[in-house]
């Protein structure tokens, strides 16, 4: 019964967001501003829909209620409850439905920060995401149900892919989610701002709390996902330059560059238009992120069972929203009042190059994503588009860009001093050249991109202690003043500084892979194989049985100058409900860096094959990422934005602790 | 500097980053991409030894060896032509005889294929799409929906 509840507050759900769609124009059109604010309380109550029909979609997971096709199809009574929970979003039905119910939450915390976002531009806002809730609403209800019943009912469910039966499907698709679904915010102020012909630094500082959330959110979700697939695949990689990762990569990359253009917007009320440009864009990455996931045009880890109708859906709702939002700009974007040049030495026109390459780097993303598809539909050639060509265009672009960051964090608004900004910088060149060379020494030897690479890191994270350092007085005060200083600095320089720290701690790990190891051996009961100064000793293999699979384990003792460091396991597993075999491995973490170890197939002369991975500072990778997403939050708490926008800030602060 | 010229300073910026960025993306599709090819394919194009490749089609069945250390050979068949593979490495979860497989590598010589990748996809009823494609150009595509489907026909739940 709570399921047909469910179902029911979906649809009126649909209702309620084609009121808040359609009032806030009506009310614009014949100036009736009670009219328009009738999309308050209805994007309120399309949230509570939401909520509800995903409440009913949990319990009946949490009950295992086989009546229910989605249930049956991607659930098993066996399965541990927390699995049965986070199914709910395993699947293409349920995973909808978490995307509108996020999407109906934002609009929900639009309608509420009454103080932050002047009433009219809310309201045009609010009925921007209503038309963006409406069309997924009915894509739901058309194409994706995820309340279809099934008579008669079976006793029991195919179980989920056991891929997925990992706590890493808790947490990455909500939290890529809160990204993409966060920038339709973003998206919609853009188009609110084009009807209303009028766009200033009042709309900047309101949008930009809503931009940063979703990046921060985008930055955990993709660094998650990325986490999520080296420990599950089995393959020791991290970034497969999979299409499905890089649609998730280009909307960051976009909503990068528009936190950036925001900043020069509502500082120096210049770079408006394009702005207003980024805001669209970043939307329609996100909407092509979803539409290549869910379309059945790539075949990847990533993708959902498809059928065409949901394909021809979506990309309706893409030729809509991304047409519909250019076409607008095209039409109003004259409109809008331009905002004065600057000089090309500042922060502002630092600013614009960090914009410009960004933008080129996401498009050469791009075209390595899109241009096997379209060159399978116009010429019928299959061809894929890997590592070496992204090696060959993104990199180029983006270590320009990195070497940039310190010095456009360090140069002053409006007329900056460019030869004082790169004196100042020099104890993070120091740093950096001398961090290279440590390396060099250590390792004797490895890629000169990699070494390039170390040093970029260490440089990003001194520039930015430099850049704290010299806001606070430098050395022209002393220590304990400074260090005073420092601490009552805004705490959105704080969180750019630790924002670009994080960016440098990334690259050192990414860099730090150029001297991983892999090493393929058979090996006996006893044999020792050696990685990365471990030697590791093979030292039972045994079957174990849990609730829902069987697996082989291969129990290595990890062993330093003959001490026993540890043990490590990895494991062929066989879930028993789909007869499907993967491979777990086993992961020893030892300070940032690990030892990989992946089991293959017992080999016919007897023994084990396995694949021993070292990875140095891997895990720096996703910690830069942490901490970028850090300084983000910290950035979120300042006292400009919260000043302006109380409670919203407030309320978002719950949800990212 | 006059605002013509800062403008103007901009523009040239911008169209230098997007010239450099689009002789990097022409460079990088002449060199790093790669073609797929199924076996027969790879005779009709008379493709030449030491091109790089993607090869997909099925495991030919019984024709799997495993050697000596982590040498596999195997044979892989669009049932109209094969071609040998030889890889060393662990295999994926889901490579087993007769099903589709993508193999990454260099054609070494005529009917002989040196891989540096395998694939095979998660899930039990995967093929690759181009495995797929393939194998439906040539009629021999049989569809097998999920064989384990429930029973009964779906209902909407407001009925």
């Amino acid at each position: 019964m709570f399921v047909e509840t469910g179902h029911y507050a979906l649809t009126l759900a649909l209702g309620l967001s084609l009121v808040q769609f359609l009032m806030p124009l009506w009310g614009a059109t014949v100036r009736d501003g009670a009219l328009a604010a009738i999309a308050t309380p209805a994007a309120l109550a399309a949230f509570a829909c939401v909520a509800l029909a995903f409440s009913a979609l949990t319990y009946a997971y949490a009950t295992s209620d086989f009546s229910l096709v989605n249930v049956v199809e991607n659930s098993h009574s066996l399965k541990p409850f927390v699995y049965k929970l986070t199914g709910v979003w395993g699947n293409h039905e349920g995973s909808m439905l978490l995307w509108v119910l996020i999407l109906t939450l934002f609009g929900a915390m639009v309608a509420l920060s009454r103080r932050a976002v002047p009433s009219r531009l809310r309201h045009l806002t609010l009925a921007i995401q209503g038309a963006v809730a409406f069309a997924f609403l009915a894509f739901i209800e058309f194409t994706s149900n995820p309340f279809l019943r099934l008579d008669p009912a079976p006793f029991e469910g195919q179980d989920l892919n056991p891929i997925l039966q990992d706590p890493g499907l808790a947490v990455h698709p909500p939290l890529l989610y809160i990204g993409y679904v966060g920038f339709s915010i973003s998206f919609a102020f853009a188009l609110a701002a084009l009807i209303e012909g009028r766009i200033d630094a009042v709309w900047a500082r309101a949008v930009r709390p809503w931009t940063l959330t979703a990046w921060l959110f985008l930055t955990l979700g993709i660094a998650m996902g990325s986490y999520w697939a080296y420990y599950e695949l089995g393959w020791g990689g991290w970034w497969f330059w999979d299409p499905v990762e890089n649609a998730s990569l280009m909307p960051w990359l976009a909503g990068t560059a528009l936190l950036h253009s925001t900043i020069v917007m509502e500082k120096r009320d210049a770079l408006k238009v394009w702005t207003i440009l980024l805001a669209i864009l970043t939307f329609s990455l996100s909407l092509l992120g979803t539409f290549l996931v869910r379309s059945g045009v790539l075949t990847s880890v990533h993708s959902f069972a498809t059928d065409p109708t949901r394909g021809a859906f979506i990309l309706a709702i893409l030729v809509v929203f991304i047409g519909g939002g250019f076409a607008l700009f095209a039409w109003r974007a004259p409109l809008l009042r331009q905002g004065g040049l600057f000089a090309p030495v500042s922060r502002e026109g630092a600013l614009v190059v960090n914009n410009l390459l960004l933008v080129t780097a996401c498009a050469t993303v791009f075209i390595g994503t899109l241009y096997p598809l379209a060159l399978e539909a116009l010429t019928g050639a299959k061809i894929s588009v890997g590592e070496p060509f992204f090696n060959a265009t993104f990199l180029p672009i983006v270590m320009p860009l990195l070497a940039l960051i310190p010095i456009g964090q360090t140069i002053a608004w409006k007329r900056g001093d460019l030869l004082g900004t790169l004196q100042r910088l020099w104890v993070a060149y120091g740093a950096g050249i001398a961090g290279a060379l440590v390396v060099l020494a250590l390792v004797r030897g490895g890629p000169v991109l990699a070494l390039v690479g170390i040093g970029l890191g260490v440089y990003l994270v001194v520039g930015s202690a430099v850049d704290i350092f010299h806001r606070a007085g430098g050395a022209r005060v002393a220590l304990p003043v400074m260090l005073r200083r420092a601490l009552g600095l805004p705490r959105s320089a704080w969180g750019t500084a630790i924002a670009h720290a994080g960016v440098g701690i990334t690259v050192l790990g990414i860099a730090a892979q150029a001297w991983s190891t892999e090493t393929l051996a058979v090996v006996n009961r006893g044999d020792l194989v050696s990685a990365g100064g471990y030697t590791l000793r093979l030292d039972a293999v045994f079957p174990r049985t849990a609730h829902n699979y069987r697996e082989d384990v291969a129990r290595f003792t990890v062993l330093r100058d003959g001490r026993i460091v540890g043990t490590v396991e990895g494991a062929k597993r066989l879930y028993v409900t789909r007869g499907m075999p993967t491979t777990e491995a086993g992961i020893m973490t030892l300070g940032p860096s690990q030892l990989y170890v992946s089991v293959g197939e017992p080999q016919p002369s007897g023994g084990l094959g396995v694949r021993i991975y070292w990875k140095p500072y891997v895990l720096f990778v996703w910690l830069g990422a942490v901490v970028m997403a850090a300084g983000g939050l910290l950035s979120l708490t300042d006292r400009r934005l919260r000043v302006a926008a109380p409670a919203a800030a407030r309320a978002r602060m719950v949800p990212a602790e | 500097m006059t605002r013509k010229q800062r403008r103007l300073t901009l523009i040239a910026a911008a169209l230098a980053v997007l010239g450099v960025a689009l002789g990097l993306v022409l460079f990088a599709m002449r060199d790093s991409i790669v073609f797929f090819y199924s076996p027969t394919d790879i005779e009709a194009k008379a493709v030449a030894p030491g091109t790089r490749l993607r090869l997909g089609g099925l495991v030919a069945a019984g024709s799997v060896v495993k050697g000596e250390g982590q040498n596999v050979t195997f044979a892989v068949t669009d049932t109209n032509r094969s071609i040998t593979v030889r890889y060393t490495g662990l295999l994926p979860d889901l490579f087993r005889e007769g099903q589709g497989v993508v193999a990454e590598g260099v054609l070494e010589g005529p009917g002989l294929f040196r891989a540096d990748s395998v694939l095979a996809k998660h899930d039990e009823n995967y093929m690759p799409r181009e495995v797929a494609d393939s194998l439906k150009e040539q009629g021999l595509w049989q569809h097998s929906g999920k064989a384990d489907a429930p029973a009964g026909s779906p209902t909407t739940a407001s009925e």
